[in-house]
C-alpha cells in the first residue's frame, strides 16, 4: 500500500486540469497499472478552483483520494499556495513559471516551466495548456511510454484534433531538460 | 496493451443498465448524477432505445413507470433533491408492482446542500421516503466495476420481484474513474421479463398462486387489457375498499421482499473470520474503510470489514451471525448516523457500536477510521 | 339495459360509476368510447382494442380509465401525461389517450401539460373540465371563474382562471380544441380528430358538476347547467358568424389550433435509424 503514487492537478475551472488528470489515469490503464481518478469542482462547469487527482499503483487501490500528493501540478497562484501545504515528503511540484514559488518549497523539487505561454505561443492555442502539461509531466516523471501517453490523449480528444494535441504533447516534453528527467523520474514500486 | 478501459462510475451505471436491457431512460439533470443522463442520451439511440429529458424528476420517474408498464426496462437517475421529488411515484411503482431502477447518486444535503460533495444521507429516505408501508430493495456499489455488475443485478431483482429497485450510489463512486475490464456479455445473467398471456383479455392480472409472491407481468399492447392503479386493488387490478383485500395486498408486497431476503441480500466481508472489531460501511465509504482495515491488520489488530451491498433490506441475519465473536463495531458512513440505527438495532446492546460520520461534504479518510479505532481502544 | 357501446367498451362489472347524478363526466366518457369505436371500425386506421392505452391521473375524471375496457392505467395526481410520455416512448405504436381533469392537468400537472405540448409527442389528452375539485368535495380549481364560490373560496374566488385549450395552444400544442357535454356529437367528432392527429392533441371538454360547483354557485340543476352550455358554448362555424355584441360572454367550441409540427417519437426514430448501426453491442 505504500507503493501508491498520488498526483494532484490544480488550477482554475476551464484550464482542463481534470482532463490532464484523466489522461494520466487513462495512460496508467493502458500501461496495465491500477488507477483511481477523481475530482472536486464547483457546481458550475466553468470558473472557480478546480482540483483533480490520480492515484497510480501496481496493486489494488482502496482509498480513492489523494491525502499527501507525491506530485502536484499547479496552474494558478491560488492553487499553488493552497495545495503545496499538504505535500508528501520529497514531492515534485510542477508550476507555471508565471507564478511566484512559495518560500517554503524545496526548490530542488520544483519544476517551474512556461506551460501557459508555450500553449499560447508555441502551440498556438491557449486551451492546449493541459496537454502541454501532460507532456511535461510524463517527460519528468517517466511513468509511461510516449506511445501509451499519446494513446491516452487520443481517447479523450475530439476526432480531427490529433495533430494539434501531438504538437502540444511534444512542446510539453521539450520543456523538460535531460537533467530534470534524470532527477525526477519515478519508478513505481 | 491492457484490455481495461478507464471508466467513470456514472458511465458504468449506464453501460451496465444497457447490458441489463434498459431501453428507456427518462431523467432531469442534477449534479452529481448528470453524466448518467448524458451517457444515456448518447448510447440509447445506438441500441434502439429511447432517452427523454423530462421537465422535472416527478415526470422522469412517471415516464419510467409508464415505459416499464409498456414492456420496456427503464431507469432514471438523480440526486437528493430529485430523489425527494420522486418519492410519491416510487410508492406508486411499489403498489402497482412496476419494475424499474432509480439511481440516486447521493450528495451532501439537506436541501440543495453541497451539490458536488459526497454524502450518504439518503439511506433512510431510500427506505422510508415514500408514504405508507411498502417494500424496498436498495443496492449500493463501492467501485466502478461493481457499479456495472450491481446495476445489472438491480434490474434483475426489479424484474424478479416486480418492484422499483433503488441504486444508491454516492458522489465518490459516481464521479471516480477506474480502469475496468467489463465482463463479456455472454457471461452476464439477465432476467428477462416473463409476460403472462394465459387468460386472454383477463380480469385477474394481479392473481398470485398460493405459495408464490409475484404476479406475472403483462405489458400494454400485447393483447391483454387490464387495469393498473395505485389505489388498493383486487387481483383484477381494480380499486377496492374491501379492507381484507387491501390488507392482503400490502402484506404480500412486504412479504415478497422480507421472505426472500436471503435471495436479495448480498454482503462483502473482509478479514471477518477472526475479527473482534467490525468496521461496517457501504458504498464509497468502503474504500477508506478497507484501507484502514488493511493498515490495522498490518499492525496485528483483529479488525475486519462488513459491507452491506444490499443496503435494504438491511442484512440483519448476516450481521447477527458475527455478533458472538465481536467486541466492537464501528459504523462509518457519510451522514449523521443512519445505517447506524440499523446496526444498533441488530446488535441489540450485545456489542457496543461506535460511530464515525461526516456531514461537511468531505470524505472520511483511512487515518480518521484508524484514529477512531484507537479511541475505541481496539 | 346497457347499450351495445357500453357492453362492448366498458367494464360492466365495474359499473355503475362513482359519479354523482347529473355529472357530465359520463357523457365525456361515452364520447371517448364512441370516438374509439369509430376509429377501431375504420379500416383506414390502425386503431384496435389492444394498441390503445387509457392513462388517467387522480380526480373524478380519472376514474374513467377503470371503466373503459382497454389497457388502462390510473396513475398519481397530475402525472398522467408524464406516465403517458413513457408509455409512448417505450412503444410509439400505441395510441395513448390521457383522461384528466382541470385540477389534475392544469394545477398539479400543469408543468407536464405545457412541456408535453411543447415536445409534441403523439398523445391525446381529454380534459374533463368541471371548474372544481369534485373528488375532495368542491374546492376551487385553476378553471373556477373569478368570484365564484367553492369550499376554499367561501367569499368568492380571487384567482383568475386558466383557459386550458388556449394554455395548451400557447405552449405549442399542435392540436388544441374545446368541447362540452351539451354538444356531444360535435365534441365526439373533435375527440376523434384529436386521436387521429399526429402529435400532441388536447381537447378541453367542459363538464358540469351540479353537486359541488353548481350548488355552491346557484347554477341550477344539471339540466340548467346544460342549457347554459347550449346557449353560451357555440360551435366554431356559427361562432365566427356571430356579431361581436352577441359574442360577449360566449365561447367557441371546436378546433382552436392545428399545426403540422414534427412528432417527437418519429423524430427520435430518425436518430435511432442514424445511430443504431454504429452502436457498440
Amino acid at each position: 500500500m505504500s507503493k501508491r503514487y498520488e498526483m494532484r492537478f490544480a488550477g482554475s475551472g476551464g484550464q482542463g486540469v481534470i482532463l490532464a488528470s484523466v489522461i494520466m489515469a487513462e495512460a496508467a490503464v493502458i500501461a496495465g497499472l491500477r488507477t483511481v481518478q477523481s475530482q472536486a469542482y464547483g457546481p458550475e462547469a466553468r470558473g472557480g478552483v478546480s482540483k483533480a487527482e490520480t492515484v497510480v499503483s501496481r496493486e489494488k487501490i482502496w482509498y480513492t483520494k489523494v491525502t499527501a500528493p507525491d506530485f502536484l501540478l499547479a496552474l494558478t497562484q491560488a492553487s499553488l499556495n493552497t495545495y503545496t501545504k499538504t505535500l508528501a515528503e520529497g514531492a515534485v511540484v510542477m508550476m507555471d513559471d508565471s507564478l511566484d514559488c512559495p518560500e517554503t518549497l524545496d526548490k530542488s523539487r520544483v519544476i517551474a516551466i512556461p506551460i501557459l505561454r508555450t500553449a499560447k505561443e508555441k502551440v498556438g492555442k491557449a486551451f492546449t495548456a493541459n496537454i502541454v502539461a501532460v507532456g511535461a509531466i510524463n517527460a519528468a516523471l517517466q511513468l509511461f511510454s510516449d506511445e501509451e501517453l499519446m494513446e491516452a490523449v487520443k481517447r479523450h480528444i475530439p476526432a480531427g484534433t490529433e495533430e494539434i494535441n501531438r504538437k502540444a504533447l511534444d512542446a510539453g516534453r521539450e520543456l523538460i531538460t535531460a537533467g530534470q528527467a534524470a532527477a525526477f523520474a519515478h519508478h513505481l514500486g | 496493451m491492457s484490455k481495461a478501459v478507464l471508466m467513470q462510475g456514472n458511465e458504468a451505471a449506464v453501460e451496465g443498465a444497457i447490458a441489463a436491457g434498459m431501453r428507456v431512460f427518462a431523467g432531469y439533470p442534477i449534479t452529481p448524477s448528470t453524466e448518467i443522463a448524458e451517457q444515456s442520451s448518447l448510447r440509447l439511440p445506438q441500441v434502439g432505445g429511447h432517452f427523454i429529458q423530462m421537465e422535472d424528476e416527478i415526470s422522469s420517474i412517471a415516464a419510467v413507470l409508464g415505459a416499464s408498464a409498456a414492456g420496456v426496462k427503464a431507469m432514471t437517475a438523480t440526486s437528493g433533491p430529485g430523489f425527494s421529488l420522486m418519492q410519491e411515484n416510487l410508492g406508486y411503482g411499489a403498489m402497482a408492482e412496476i419494475p424499474c431502477v432509480i439511481v440516486d447518486v447521493q450528495r451532501a444535503g439537506p436541501s440543495t446542500g453541497l451539490p458536488t460533495s459526497p454524502a450518504q444521507g439518503d439511506y433512510m429516505q431510500a427506505r422510508w421516503g415514500t408514504h405508507g408501508d411498502h417494500p424496498v430493495i436498495a443496492l449500493s456499489p463501492s467501485s466502478v466495476l461493481e457499479t456495472y455488475t450491481l446495476i445489472i443485478r438491480a434490474f434483475n431483482l426489479s424484474e424478479k420481484y416486480r418492484t422499483p429497485v433503488i441504486f444508491l450510489m454516492d458522489e465518490i463512486v459516481g464521479h471516480m474513474r477506474e480502469g475496468v475490464e467489463l465482463p463479456r456479455p455472454e457471461t452476464l445473467r439477465i432476467n428477462r421479463r416473463k409476460p403472462s398471456f394465459h387468460d386472454g383479455a383477463n380480469k385477474q392480472c394481479y392473481f398470485v398462486p398460493e405459495g408464490m409472491y409475484v404476479p406475472a407481468m403483462k405489458p400494454f399492447g400485447r393483447g391483454e387489457r387490464y387495469n393498473i392503479t395505485g389505489l388498493a386493488h383486487d387481483e383484477g387490478g381494480f380499486p377496492t375498499n374491501n379492507t381484507q383485500v387491501a390488507g392482503k395486498l400490502v402484506s404480500r408486497l412486504l412479504a415478497k421482499v422480507e421472505d426472500n431476503a436471503d435471495d436479495i441480500i448480498r454482503v462483502e466481508e473482509y478479514a471477518m473470520d477472526d475479527a473482534e472489531t467490525a468496521v461496517v460501511c457501504f458504498g464509497g465509504t468502503a474504500r477508506a474503510a478497507m484501507e484502514a482495515v488493511l493498515l490495522a491488520r498490518a499492525e496485528g489488530r483483529k479488525v475486519g470489514m462488513f459491507r452491506p451491498i444490499t443496503v435494504w433490506p438491511f442484512p440483519e441475519k448476516q450481521l447477527k451471525a458475527r455478533l458472538p465473536q465481536l467486541k466492537n463495531i464501528l459504523m462509518a458512513e457519510h451522514n449523521h448516523g443512519q445505517m447506524l440505527l440499523e446496526v444498533q438495532r441488530t446488535a441489540g446492546g450485545s456489542v457496543p457500536v461506535a460511530f464515525l460520520g461526516k456531514v461537511d461534504g468531505t470524505v472520511i479518510t483511512p487515518a480518521e477510521i484508524l484514529a477512531k479505532l484507537q479511541e475505541m481502544e481496539v | 339495459m346497457p347499450s351495445d357501446l357500453i357492453h362492448q367498451y366498458m367494464r360492466i362489472d365495474h359499473l355503475p360509476h362513482i359519479w354523482c347524478p347529473g355529472c357530465g363526466n359520463g357523457v365525456i366518457m361515452r364520447d371517448v368510447a364512441v370516438a374509439l369505436d369509430e376509429l377501431i371500425n375504420d379500416p383506414d386506421t390502425d386503431f384496435d382494442r389492444d394498441n390503445i392505452v387509457i392513462v388517467s391521473g387522480i380526480g373524478c375524471s380519472s376514474r374513467a380509465a377503470g371503466y373503459l375496457d382497454f389497457n388502462s392505467i390510473h396513475t398519481t395526481h397530475g402525472r398522467a401525461i408524464a406516465f403517458a410520455t413513457g408509455i409512448k416512448m417505450a412503444n410509439p405504436k400505441l395510441h395513448v389517450v390521457v383522461l384528466t381533469g382541470d385540477g389534475d392537468c392544469s394545477a398539479i400537472g400543469g408543468n407536464h401539460l405545457i412541456h408535453a405540448a411543447r415536445r409534441n409527442l403523439g398523445l391525446t389528452v381529454i380534459c374533463f373540465n368541471n371548474d372544481i375539485y369534485g373528488m375532495t368535495g368542491g374546492q376551487y380549481s385553476p378553471t373556477t371563474p373569478t368570484g365564484d364560490k367553492a369550499t376554499t373560496a367561501p367569499y368568492g374566488n380571487l384567482d383568475r382562471p386558466f383557459d386550458i385549450a388556449l394554455l395548451a395552444a400557447g405552449a405549442g400544442a399542435s392540436f388544441a380544441a374545446r368541447g362540452d357535454v351539451y354538444h356531444a356529437r360535435e365534441t365526439t367528432a373533435v375527440i376523434k380528430q384529436a386521436m387521429l392527429h399526429k402529435g400532441f392533441a388536447l381537447v378541453d371538454v367542459y363538464s358540469v358538476c351540479p353537486t359541488y360547483y353548481g350548488r355552491k354557485n346557484k347554477k341550477g340543476d344539471a339540466v340548467e347547467m346544460l342549457k347554459w352550455q347550449r346557449d353560451n358554448l357555440i360551435p366554431l362555424p356559427r361562432f365566427n358568424m356571430m356579431p361581436p355584441e352577441e359574442m360577449a360572454g360566449k365561447k367557441a367550441i371546436g378546433v382552436l389550433a392545428e399545426n403540422d409540427f414534427p412528432e417527437y417519437s418519429e423524430e427520435y426514430q430518425k436518430l435511432i435509424d442514424r445511430f443504431a448501426a454504429k452502436g457498440r453491442k
